[in-house]
Formats: structure tokens, sequence, C-alpha cells
């Protein structure tokens, strides 16, 4: 096992096949492993057998459009049996280009992976819908459904990307997604006025953040460490505040106004992407921007190098006069703010009051996100909405009633996230100095 | 493995941390990992303190000794979270609100509302953990400390685990897991298969000790070929054990026959632990087997080969490779004998305190188990001494929400506090006043002029 792995440059798209990349391999001298090509032609194998040759001969439909779109487009239907096949001999053809690539010693470029992965769920899916009761499902509900379940995981990843650039481990997001949520609910009650309480969540997601900033910087306390406690101290704190306070007077505390979803006209009737991009909440279109701006911010703009720099390498950071310590305190905090405003989509648009634990560990899923978009914003986004995508794809599948157990939908998340941490989507580094805590001198 | 850079390159500065090697680093700066680990491993996640189970810093003299030592930082850090504890206690008390209306009129009602507010509380606290004068004889007095040392069992052990991987340079958040997988096996062999007295409760322990170590050992195995961090790891194997639980709960093969509710059948007598003072106490012989585990553990880190291995590895990977150390082995090694560890506290869930498998097998003992590591400073016998104290947090828990109201959830604040402080002691003595004061004036206002400047950029 070799530390010299010739990772792309952190943000920039998948150098792929490209011949610089293969230039880096050849110079560091990197042997291109077999487990991509291996994983690969398994999971083929995989879909084959169980897609393919076992999916039942039924017509599995997939509604496209909804009542609301301003032009109508025929469900798309397919036969399970055929489909499962097509797509499996397919993922075959890319497990194979894999293999030819590593007997060239070439790694196998991203897009390669990428649409493994798209056909692989494709398969999946059209063998889950094949064999359910009832062989029928909403296809636009189905990615409206798991991009609305995705943005709690989507702000709290890029609260992830925004500290682990700088070089802070945030295993705390899922704490910050409680304050989060905690402090919209009894803000947005007690004013009510769900954009103080937006304001507010961001605000009690900075101050946690704060307290990761404050004891792995000032105090050099393990960064996992206080990121285990905080999670604990949030969820005692917000449990203990919501038996005494909102228990007792919910009128009061516990009953927040919702940020309504607002519809932009003509465009949100587009079918499919007219629900996900037009037909959202306010924190909805935020999460949006947010992934933008994060992602210009940290690879566009001054900021963004130095941020990344005190990140990679904290002592050339120092160097060249940036202060590494204090861009780490500030880009905690406003990670944490960012996943503060995640919070508040769990009790301002999802459900209208705040319960205990109401994030459900999302805020791992959200870490897992960040993994598997190998830091990036843009990659955690879709990591993100993979995850949303299992989730709500689990809820459904109860409805429809598939063979496959519900309880095994929802370990399908932190079954991809192990595969990908153990090198299936390549191998998966973050900024070199993450978690290591510096010290002037 | 094939790191080969230049002799000169040895000092550590490739991986960003040269500044080890400055002998003027402040006291703190040791209290950052000492590993450079740069090769194979990822560096240790664990700070040299948690793994040394001492305190850096040099204290002159016997009085500084005894009162910014660590044992002292322990108990401040204890007190201190007790304290705060108690304020958020009484900063929802109905007693302190009314007489906060005129606080300026007569402050000592508002101040004796707040102290009856938390002392209520813990006193509370303290009847249903450790002793409770109000019992009709003298075994109903001491119940509830049976009922401490009941709780503290799978806390000792599933802490003994995690206590276990820091010390190797591991952080294993995944007891919870090992101690489903665990609670699955133990529960298996404990109402399926039907073996005379004794035999069958060893089965059940074994079984569960397997299942612990083998999703313990997985995840070291997972860490070892592919490089992939263990934090995450854990976490991931955490959920899909327990969904797994979930899934195993609905199959015929262990509901309870005649039941909807996710639920096993009761465990055969022949399966559980005896109860070590009678029936009137919920005590079994899980507890004396944490005893036993405390000391093995004492044993495996202090005095044998392989937990030399682990501490080397723990300290320095790189080094500890150079020295003809197998770390890919250790690394299984270590988190094997973890998930063994933590699945004993699966164990005693399922055949000692439940006695059944529920999908709250393993409660929140796996996540307490960290903190109890941490408090217990990675050492065998402070992981036990943590382990009674969060135990004893968690059964007086119970009777302080019956009695005072207050609820259960301000024991995770007052943990998660404690260990937050025991691991800032420069913090804790700060609050208290004892920090050495040298050059602190000049550092404040570097850091605050820093801050300006650096968040502006």
């Amino acid at each position: 096992m070799s530390t010299k792995v010739s990772s792309p440059l952190p943000g920039k798209p998948q150098p792929g096949n490209t011949p610089a990349g293969t230039g880096t391999a050849a110079v560091s001298g990197k042997p291109v492993t077999w487990r991509t090509p291996v994983l690969l032609t398994a999971f083929g194998l995989i879909a084959l057998v169980f897609f393919g040759l076992m999916a039942p001969n039924q017509t599995a439909s997939f509604g496209i459009s909804t009542g609301e779109d301003f032009f109508q487009l025929p469900a798309l239907e397919v036969n399970a049996f055929a489909a499962g096949i097509v797509l499996s001999v397919l993922l075959l053809g890319l497990a194979a280009y894999a293999v030819y690539l590593k007997s060239q010693n070439r790694p196998a470029p991203g897009w390669l992976t990428v649409s493994f992965i798209v056909l692989f769920v494709a398969a999946f899916l059209i063998w889950v819908v094949g064999g359910a009761r009832t062989p029928s499902i909403s296809l636009a509900g189905l990615i409206a459904g798991s991009v609305t379940l995705a943005v709690p995981l989507v702000f709290g990843s890029l609260s992830g990307v925004l500290c682990e650039r700088v070089g802070v481990v945030n295993i705390a997001i899922e704490g910050q997604l409680l304050g989060g949520a905690f402090t919209a609910a009894i803000v947005a009650s007690m004013t009510q006025n769900p954009f103080i309480g937006l304001l507010a969540a961001a605000v009690a997601g900075a101050v946690v953040s704060m307290v990761l900033a404050l004891f792995s910087i000032k105090y050099l306390v393990n960064q996992i460490i206080v990121g285990v406690v905080l999670n604990v101290l949030v969820s005692g704190v917000t449990g203990f505040l919501f038996s005494t306070v909102m228990q007792a007077n919910k009128a009061q505390f516990n009953s927040p106004p919702g940020l309504d979803i607002i519809e932009i006209p003509v465009l949100s009737s587009i079918p499919i992407i007219g629900p996900i991009l037009f037909r959202q909440s306010l924190v909805g279109y935020l999460m949006y921007v947010a992934v933008l701006v994060v992602w210009v911010g940290l690879f566009k703009t001054r900021w963004g190098l130095r941020v990344r720099a005190v990140g990679e390498h904290p002592q050339a950071a120092d160097t060249l006069g940036i202060n590494v310590n204090a861009t780490r305190f500030w880009n905690v905090t406003l990670g944490g703010a960012v996943a503060g405003i995640g919070g508040s989509f769990f009790t301002l648009v999802a459900i209208d009051s705040f319960t205990k634990e109401i994030s459900g560990g999302r805020g791992f899923i959200a870490l897992a996100a960040l993994i598997f978009g190998r830091w990036n914003p843009i990659g955690a986004f879709f990591a993100a909405l993979l995850f949303g995508f299992a989730d709500n794809l689990q809820s459904i599948v109860t409805i429809i009633g598939t063979p496959v157990p519900s309880q095994f939908m929802a370990m399908l998340p932190y079954l991809v996230t192990v595969l990908a941490v153990a090198g299936l989507v390549g191998r998966s580094r973050g900024p070199a100095a993450s978690g290591i805590p510096y010290v002037k001198g | 493995m094939s790191d080969k850079h230049p002799p000169k390159h040895a000092a550590g500065e490739h991986s960003g941390k040269a500044h080890e090697a400055t002998p003027a680093a402040e006291e703190t700066a040791a209290v950052v990992s000492v590993d450079t680990a740069g090769g194979a491993m990822e560096p240790s996640a664990v700070p040299a303190t948690a793994q040394s189970g001492q305190l850096p810093g040099g204290p002159d003299t016997l009085l500084r000794k005894i009162f910014t030592g660590s044992g002292m930082v322990s108990v401040l850090a204890v007190l201190l979270a007790l304290v705060i504890g108690g304020l958020l206690i009484a900063s929802t008390d109905k007693q302190v609100a009314t007489t906060s209306t005129y606080l300026f009129a007569r402050p000592s009602d508002f101040l004796s509302a707040v102290w009856n507010a938390a002392t209520r509380s813990y006193i509370a606290l303290f009847q249903g953990s450790v002793f409770n004068p109000r019992g009709n004889s003298v075994a109903a007095q001491f119940a509830p400390f049976m009922e401490t040392l009941t709780i503290a069992t799978p806390l000792i052990t599933a802490g003994l685990g995690v206590a276990l991987a820091f010390r190797a340079g591991l952080f294993n958040i995944g007891a919870q897991g090992q101690i489903i997988v665990a609670g699955i096996l133990a529960a298996w062999v404990g109402f399926a298969l039907h073996l005379p007295l004794g035999l069958h409760l060893l089965l059940v322990l074994v079984a569960g000790i397997i299942g612990g170590a083998f999703w313990g050992g997985l995840v070291g195995l997972l860490k070892a070929r592919t490089g992939a961090h263990e934090v995450i790891l854990t976490i991931m194997f955490n959920y899909i054990a327990l969904y797994f639980l979930r899934y195993l709960l609905n199959t015929p093969a262990f509901q309870r026959p005649g039941e909807t509710n996710p639920i096993s059948p009761i465990l055969d007598p022949t399966a559980v632990y005896p109860q070590i003072f009678g029936t009137q106490y919920r005590l079994h012989l899980g507890f004396l087997l944490a005893i036993a585990a405390t000391v093995l553990v004492w044993w495996l880190l202090n005095r044998s080969t392989v937990g030399f291995e682990f501490r080397a590895v723990g300290a320095n990977p790189k080094a500890a490779q150079t020295a003809g150390i197998n770390v890919s082995r250790s690394t299984v090694l270590v988190m094997a004998i973890a998930g063994g560890l933590a699945g004993m506290s699966g164990v005693a869930q399922v055949a000692g305190t439940e006695k059944v498998l529920t999908d709250g097998v393993a409660a929140t003992y796996g996540f307490d188990a960290i903190t109890v590591a941490l408090l217990g400073r990675s050492t065998p016998w402070g992981t036990f001494a943590a382990g009674l104290l969060f135990g004893a947090f968690r059964a007086g828990a119970v009777q302080m929400q019956i009695q005072t109201g207050t609820p259960i959830d301000i024991v995770l604040v007052v943990q998660s506090l404690i260990v937050l402080f025991i691991a800032a002691p420069p913090l804790v003595r700060a609050v208290f006043g004892l920090n050495p004061r040298r050059k602190k004036p000049a550092r404040a206002a570097k850091s605050r002029q820093a801050a300006t400047t650096g968040g502006a950029a």
C-alpha cells in the first residue's frame, strides 16, 4: 500500500484518461490495482444474475409526468427481464473495458465508474419495480422526493467540505443539523416568523462549530473526539430542552410556521426537472445556491485557494503569510452555519415541529456523501442525491411491495459508503492536513 | 512498504508535522499526536494523551503537581460538568423562573431556588445510583448500587474495547455495531439451541465474542487492506448491523412465535448469566466477567508482546513498521479483540439484563463506551472506573426523572461535558485559575490580532 497515490488535483474534475493522468501515474510508478476492474466485474455479474436472469418477466412502468405538468409524457414501460439483460451486458462491457485498461496499466477513468453506477442503479430500479406487486411507480415523484430528502444531506456535506478542506475533520455534522433544527423550531415558534428561525438555525450551527473549532484549534483536542462528543452534547441539550420547555408549552415553543413551497410559474410545470428545480422551499433553493457558491468559492477565488492551501499544507500556507488557525476557525464556523440551515429543513419544511433526534443520523450520511463525493461540493451534492434517492426508494418499495426487505434498502447507503471508502470509486483521499492540528513553530 | 523518502526527509516534514521536532513547542504541542504516520497507515486518530494515559507538561512543585495533575483535572472536569448541568436544570425550573421576576428585589430567593433545583436533581441521582436511605431494608438501600453495577457492566467491556483500539491508534466508533452482531449470535445460540447447563452459557458467550470480533475484525481488515478510515467504516458498520438486526427480527428464525413485534424468543434458562446476589438484584455474572476482562486487557497491554506491538503501532506506525512489527496484522488483531470485548457487552445484554433480543439491544452503550474510554484515559482500570461512574449516571437518571421530573437527557449533557473538559486540561485549569502564568498576555494578544486579520483575508 503506497501513500504516494497520484491523486487528482483537488477540485479539478477527474483528469480521467488524459495523457497527463497516465503520465503522472507512470512517473510516480504507482501500479494500477486490480481492485476497480475486479469490483466492477463482480457487480456486473451480480447484475446479470439477479437483475437479468432472475428478473420476472413483467413490465415495469415508470410514470414521468405529474398532473401539474403543462404537457404530458407517456409513462415509460419496460420489460424487466429484457431491460435487466441489456443493462447487465452493458455493465459487463464497462467492466471488461476496465480490465482492458488495467492490462495496459492504465487506471479506470472517472466517467467509467460514474456511468457504471448510473446503469447499475437503473438496472436495480427496474428489477425492484418489476418484481413488485404493483409494478408501477412515478419516476417524477421518486426523483422529486429524493431531492427533498437530500436537502439536509447536501447542507451537511457542504459543511463537511468547508471544514475538511481547511483541515478540520467535522464529525459534528449531526450535532449541527440537530442544533439547527431545534433552534429553527423554537425561534420560529416564538417569533412566528420562519425567516428569523432560518437565521437562528444558521447561528446555532455556527455556535456548535465554534465549540468544535475552539477545542480543536486552541486546545488541540483531537477533532474526532470533539466531534463525537459534540453530537452527544447537542443531542442531550436539545433533548433536555425539548422535554422541559417544548413539551410544557407546545403552542408557544414548538409550533413553528413552515416555509412555504415557492413555485416559479411556467418553469415549475416542466416534467421531471420542474418540481426538482422550480418547486422548492426557500431552503431547497438555498441548497442549489450554496452548492454553487461553495464550489466557485473554493476553486475560483483567492479565498478558496487559501482555504485549500491551509487544508493541504498548513506549513506552506503559513510561510506565505496566511494565518492558518484563524482561517480554520472562520471556515469551520461558516461550515456550521451551512449545516444549521440544513437542519432548519427538518422543522421548517419537512415536519412542523421538533422531536428528539429529529436528524436521525443524517449527519453521518452527510459525512459519507462528503467522502463519496471526494471532498468536492458538486460531488458531495450528487452523492447526497444518491443517498436521498436510496432513502426515498426505501419508503416507495415498501408501499409497492417488493421482494427486497425494506431494511436492506435502508442499509444501502451505508454499504455503498463502505465500498466507496474501500476504494471502488478510486482511492478517496481527503485534504492532506485534515485532522491534524497546526502548531506554529 | 514503498515509502522511500531520502533520509533528509525522515524528520517527518513531508507530512507537515515538523513542529514536533521543535523543542520550543508549547506544552500543549505535546498533546498533538506524536505519531508521524505518513506511511501506509493513516495518522493515528487518537491523541498522545489518550494513548499514554498521561498528561504532558512539567509541573514543578508538589503542590502544583497535585492541583494540575491528571487526576485533579479529571475531578475538576467532573465538577465543572456537574455545575453546568445544574445550571441547565435550574434554567428550566419553575421556581427559578418565578423568583427571577423579582431578582433584584430579593436575589437570595433566586439563588436558593437555583441551588435547590440543581441539588434536588443531583440528590435524586445519587439516591438512584448509590444509596437510597429511604429503603425498607439494607438490601433495598443498596439496590441502587447493584443497579449501577448492572448498567456499568456493558459500559465497561465495550469501553475496554474502545480503549484498547485507542491505544493502538485506532478510533473505534463501532462498539454499537459490534454489540449488535454479538447480541444476534449470542441470542440465537441462547434460544435456538437447547444444551445442558454450563455448556450452553459458555457457547452463548463464545458466540457473542466471535460475533463482535468478526464485526470489529472486518473493519480492521478493510483498513489494513484498503487504507479506508476506520471512523467512517465503523459508523457505517453500526448502521449496517442495526438494519440487519431489524431485518432478522422480522424473519421466522428470530421472531418470537405468535408475536408481531420485532422481538426474539426468551433465552433458555441454561443460557443466561446467573444472578450474583440472588434474584432480588439484576446484577449478573457478566459483571465479574467484566472485571476479568479488565484484568485481561491490563495484562495484554502492559505485559504481553502483542500489547507492546499495539502500543508501538499506536504511538508511531512507521517506526513500528521499521522495527519489524506487522502493522496490518496488528490493526486487524486489535480491532478483532476490541470487537470481542464489545461482544461481551452484547452477551451481557441478551444473556444478563434483557434475556431477549430486540432492536434496542445495544441501547446507546456503544456510543457511551467512547466517552467511557476517553474519561478513563484509555487505561484498563481508568475505563473500569469511568464505566462505573457512567453506570451510576444512567441508573440514577431514571430515579431522577421519576422523582424530580428532570429528563434523562441531562446525563448526556453532563457526560459529554466531562469528556470535553477532560480532553482540554488547559481549559479546566484556566476556569479554576490553576494555569501557570507565563507568556499568556502576549499570546492572547497575538491570537486576537490573528483572528481579525486572518478572518478578513
